[in-house]
């Protein structure tokens, strides 16, 4: 665990504390660079072609520097508190959402040894901490003392904890079949396996897991309220519900959080049901050229996965709030439970 | 050469590293948007937004009971949910004598969910 990213290619031996800057500062460039890729990728270009259009142009060959000029922009903004918010509360509330995504990405492991912490209780954490972020929401919509962002902010908590239990009931699926928590023995737990017998590409989860991984993707959907889940910002009727009374850079970090998450929560997905890191085949490639290729292959499953989200967003209409809570109360909870209870029949008579 | 802190411990303090790393980046995207930023108070500028027109009342109102009740149905499930993981990860040393139990266990849970159900408390009028 503790031996260092670089150790098995370079031969390095390093101090604590050199590790840990170097795993620290390669975690945040990736998860800055994975985010600011999707955002270009599907919110700026993706969603223009679904839509005939050609979307940014002008910034930089093809607008690839159109996320860098929107930065700029807001960075520029007026900074508003309004006169009858709670400021403090109103002032934080961005650094809890913020700070409860980049949590999400200090146990995903993108190699044998490239990952920032490896902890035993891996899934455990990112769970808990994905679910730090409605505090955040909640706080800023409690402290805007506005009435959309009050709606938007109670909106928001109850569609987040109501689709964090499908979300979670469906990673137990998956922690039965590998027999643990810990992320690095989920993925190893998938490459060692075998489909009958053929050890070919191992036994992704999503093969036996396929509800699990249906009923992920929809809760993911939900917890990043992505359309069809949106109606804590719905701009129609909230206007932008609990981000209303936002402004620039603290407004911009929201936007960040929301994309970092999306990322982190298909990143999640594909270790748990798509194999994480590894190569669909185990051809006994070296631990040191895994901890090159993994990150490689992770943020590829990762980014696939993130534009199934955005496929979906840019495809389908709004739910109304009752619909979406008569959705996960009485078909994803049930659905769930049932996958636990067949996965466990299976794991004991076979 | 002996370590002062444990794997286990040294982990999560890398965690901790990286928690005080998000409020830093928090702080420095602040720290770079008040440097360039205008600040040009004016009155009324500072007023809540209620689509144009002046905010009626007070804004920390009462709200639906309903999103009280579903946060407690949350509460049930959730703890649940923390006693599954610990038995899903030993489901294989438990056997058939641990799968039965989670089976009246989770069985227990379903009829407070089915409770709520037949009480219509997931029907909103």
């Amino acid at each position: 665990m503790t031996q260092a990213v670089l150790h098995p290619i370079l031969g390095l031996e390093l101090a604590y504390w050199q590790e840990t800057i170097i795993r620290v500062l390669l975690g945040l460039v990736a998860l800055l660079l994975l985010t600011g890729g999707v955002v270009y990728l599907y919110l700026f270009k993706f969603v223009s072609f679904m839509q005939s259009r050609l979307g940014p142009m002008e910034a930089g060959p093809y607008g690839s520097m159109q996320l860098l000029a929107e930065v700029g922009k807001w960075l520029q903004k007026e900074d508003i508190f309004t006169e009858d918010s709670d400021k403090f509360i109103f002032g934080i509330a961005p650094a809890v959402v913020l700070a409860s995504t980049f949590l999400m990405f200090v146990v995903i492991p993108a190699g044998p040894n490239a990952v920032v912490a490896d902890l035993g209780t891996g899934i455990y954490f990112v769970l808990a901490m994905s679910s730090l972020s409605v505090i955040g929401i909640l706080m800023a919509g409690w402290a805007s003392a506005n009435k959309y962002a009050l709606m938007g902010a109670l909106r928001a908590g109850g569609q987040l904890i109501a689709y964090e239990l499908p979300l979670i009931l469906a990673v137990v699926g998956v922690v039965i079949s590998a027999g643990s928590l810990n992320l690095q023995d989920i993925v190893a737990a998938q490459s060692d396996g075998a489909i009958f017998g053929w050890t070919g590409i191992g036994n992704p989860y999503i093969l036996t897991q396929i509800v699990g991984f249906t009923i992920f993707l929809i809760a993911v959907q939900a917890e990043l309220t992505q359309t069809p889940f949106d109606m804590p910002i719905a701009e129609s009727e909230l206007v932008a519900g609990y981000q209303v009374e936002y402004t620039g850079i603290r407004f911009l970090v929201y936007f960040i959080a929301e994309f970092a998450t999306a990322v982190a929560f298909a990143a999640v997905a594909s270790t748990l049901f798509l194999g994480g890191w590894q190569l669909p085949g185990a051809w006994g490639i070296s631990d040191g050229a895994m901890n090159a290729i993994g990150p490689i292959m992770i943020s590829i499953k990762a980014v696939l996965l993130v534009g199934v989200v955005f496929w979906v967003r840019f495809s389908l209409p709004r739910f109304r709030e009752d619909q979406l809570q008569k959705l996960a109360w009485k078909v994803l909870i049930p659905l769930a439970l049932a996958n636990i209870v067949v996965t466990g029949v299976m794991k004991v008579v076979f | 050469m002996a370590n002062p802190l444990s794997d286990f411990l040294r982990s999560y303090l890398t965690v901790g590293i990286f928690v005080g790393l998000s409020f830093l980046l928090f702080g420095l995207l602040l720290l770079i948007s008040w440097a360039l930023r205008p600040n040009r108070p004016q009155a009324g500028k500072y007023k809540t937004y209620e689509s144009g027109v002046d905010p009626v009342g007070t804004m920390w109102s009462q709200s639906q009971v309903r999103y009280y009740i579903f946060a407690l149905l949350f509460v049930m499930f959730d703890v649940e949910a923390v006693f599954i993981f610990p038995w899903a990860t030993r489901l294989e040393a438990y056997g058939y004598f641990g799968l039965i139990e989670m089976f009246i266990f989770i069985g227990v849970l379903l009829l407070g969910l089915v409770y709520a159900w037949r009480k219509g408390v997931l029907k909103w009028a």
